[in-house]
């Protein structure tokens, strides 16, 4: 994170600016950002619709899906004795994977006063929120009875159990029911002088009653912006090592069990760089899709892309490290299991997912080393589609391999997905979908306030 | 009842400017409306450190302590469960609940603080019913001052004017 560089402002030339021209200037900024909520008639939302639809019917299918499972059992799924986890497990630890890099992007940035952040943290935040919340679905349909998942939670009962809190599953719920609560306080903490903004710029009254009733009476005084930046600032403080300890949990439902290739030290920082990787690729996805559909050229730059490019660039090659680093352990340890399963995944049942995997967490990215790639929005955001299918062969082979491959060779049986896995998979994604096309057409995508200020420290044209 | 006399101003400089002459000019500042936060201008009041640190500071903690005493009492005192001689109080395996939760109600009781601070929320307040206040959360910057006496109306005016602003209402608060 760390390459990223600040720009002394005093000296920035056009070329590395974070805004366009004609997007500098208080009133240009707010009237691009809330004109889509506000004046909802000038904008042609055909294609909104026809997302919309679509997201729709896949969520419509991803319900029905969980319905089955509940009714029917886990058994719908392609899940054996060997392989208890499969889609399931892997898809909790991608989205929570995205889920967590949008507090980490914004609480970290924000930290390190990197001032292009204005433009990204609010639809990477909005992310986070519905990725960590379609997260937490999971662990709880994976369950062989999920009518008694809150038996995690600690309340007196009649059956005078406790819950075992030396168990990673515990430490899950905490870790993640804490983080999304977080992160709707941080959210909501930045939206209120936008909702504020909102509530002025309204024509018509209902928008005038709602906005108004969500931004609290903001009136933008001195006392209410000091005490703003105080707690915004000390939740990012709490955010930054809060992200990190969700993901290393997350990790530890891995590491803290006995099987090769799991029981490893490096999974908790590991999986958060792997968390920040496919976080940062999905952000660049998003970034691209609402730079063009609300035309915010003027505030999502190249530059943007550029910066996010790098550190991408720099998150694979963390990846690729730790992918060797656990090469090098299971031939160095020596022990017959270890090696075994490394042998297996390069040469066994799933060697091709593990060889499209490295080729698009490790290889591909590398072409962020030349500058034309990282200043082409279609560029970056076509290997950011590619990381993210990358980390996402790596959540399911982190499962499958390991299971598929214990110490019992009378054990090693192989995962075949079946259709409703798929129809899970692909139906949590349109749900997200669903929700963000809700968030974009009543929550501003990018932070008035940060943006005004980015503008005012960025001088005139 | 206290009268607020709202200064505009169309720029940041300006307004800044305006705000340090007031001081010292021994004009009597209130409050200031701006559309991102000005820190040099809050320097200007006079004001409290926040307590909203200390406040995430002591739920934190608290809420810490809460969640490993629950952790201690269900897992030594209530239910102790011997698992191949391993310690009851397994304090590194219960330090991730107490971490977490802490955390989270840090944030909650500096949410908390930052309402009382702030005074929100509060939906209604004089000040919106001024003409043109409704573009301080867009692109106006106003100073609030304690209107002047009668004899010095005439000077104030023209000092308002002379450091840039755009428009001076007045306001029962």
């Amino acid at each position: 994170m760390t390459m990223v560089t600040t720009i002394n402002l005093d000296a920035a030339t056009e070329e590395s600016r974070w805004t366009l021209p004609q997007a500098r200037g208080l009133e240009a900024a707010n009237a691009s950002i809330a004109a889509p909520l506000l004046e909802r008639n000038r904008w042609n939302w055909l294609i909104w619709w026809i997302a919309f639809a679509a997201s729709l019917a896949g969520s419509i299918v991803f319900f029905i899906a969980i319905y089955l499972i509940f009714s029917r059992g886990i058994g719908i799924w392609g899940v054996n004795t060997t392989i208890v986890w499969g889609f399931a497990i892997a898809n909790y630890v991608w989205w929570i994977g995205i889920g967590n890099a949008g507090t980490l992007i914004s609480a970290m940035l924000l930290l390190m006063r990197q001032p292009w952040r204005a433009s990204t943290n609010r639809f990477a935040e909005a992310m986070t929120l519905f990725a960590a919340a379609i997260a937490g679905i999971f662990p709880i349909i994976h369950l062989g009875r999920p009518l008694y998942f809150y038996w995690l939670m600690p309340y007196p009962n009649t059956m005078h159990l406790w819950p075992q809190w030396r168990s990673a599953l515990i430490w899950d719920f905490w870790a993640i029911l804490s983080y999304i609560l977080f992160s709707i306080i941080f959210w909501y903490v930045g939206l209120i002088p936008d909702f504020a903004t909102l509530r002025d710029r309204a024509r018509t009254k209902a928008p005038a009653l709602i906005y108004g009733a969500l931004a609290l009476g903001w009136r933008g005084s001195a006392q209410h912006w000091h005490a703003y930046e105080v707690l915004h600032l000390a939740l990012a403080c709490l955010g930054v090592p809060l992200v990190v300890s969700l993901h290393s949990v997350v990790g530890m439902d891995f590491a803290t069990s006995l099987m090769p290739g799991w029981q490893e030290t490096i999974f908790p920082p590991y999986f958060v760089v792997g968390a920040m990787y496919s976080g940062f690729a999905m952000v660049v996805c998003l970034a691209a899709l609402v730079r063009w559909g609300f035309r915010l050229e003027g505030l999502i730059t190249i530059a943007h892309f550029n910066v996010m490019a790098k550190v991408m660039l720099m998150a694979s090659i963390v990846m690729g490290l730790s992918y060797a680093t656990e090469w090098f352990t299971a031939w160095y340890g020596g022990e017959r299991a270890d090696r075994g399963l490394l042998a297996f995944e390069f040469t066994g049942t799933y060697a091709p997912m593990f060889c499209t995997l490295l080729l698009c967490n490790v290889v591909i990215p590398q072409a962020f080393w030349f500058s034309p790639i990282r200043r082409s929005i279609a560029t970056v955001f076509a290997i950011a589609v590619l990381i993210n299918i990358g980390m996402w062969l790596e959540r399911i082979l982190i499962v499958w391999n390991t299971l598929s491959h214990d110490y019992t060779p009378s054990m090693w049986r192989q995962f075949l997905p079946t259709v409703w896995d798929w129809l899970t998979t692909f139906g949590s994604f349109a749900f997200f979908v669903l929700l963000y096309l809700v968030f974009v057409r009543l929550v501003p995508v990018v932070s008035m306030h940060e943006v005004r200020k980015l503008i005012a420290q960025e001088g005139p044209r | 009842m206290t009268h607020l006399l709202l200064v505009e101003f169309a720029d940041e400089s300006r307004f800044a400017e305006a705000a340090r002459c007031a001081r010292s000019m021994r004009y009597r500042l209130i409050d200031a409306y701006t559309p991102y936060p000005v820190e040099q201008v809050f320097e200007l009041f006079e004001h409290r450190d926040s307590r909203i640190r200390p406040a995430m500071f002591a739920g934190g903690v608290a809420m810490a302590a809460v969640a490993y005493g629950l952790e201690y009492y269900s897992a030594v005192v209530d239910y102790p469960y011997d698992s191949g001689g391993r310690p009851l109080d397994a304090w590194p395996a219960f330090m991730l609940v107490p971490f977490a939760t802490g955390i989270l109600l840090a944030a909650v009781c500096g949410f908390v603080m930052f309402l009382f601070e702030t005074g929100l929320p509060k939906l209604s307040d004089p000040v919106f019913a001024v003409d043109g206040f409704e573009r301080v959360s867009q692109d106006r910057f106003v100073l609030a001052l304690e209107p002047p006496g009668e004899q010095d109306r005439q000077r104030a005016a023209e000092f308002l004017k002379s450091v840039g602003a755009t428009a001076v209402r007045e306001v029962e608060r």
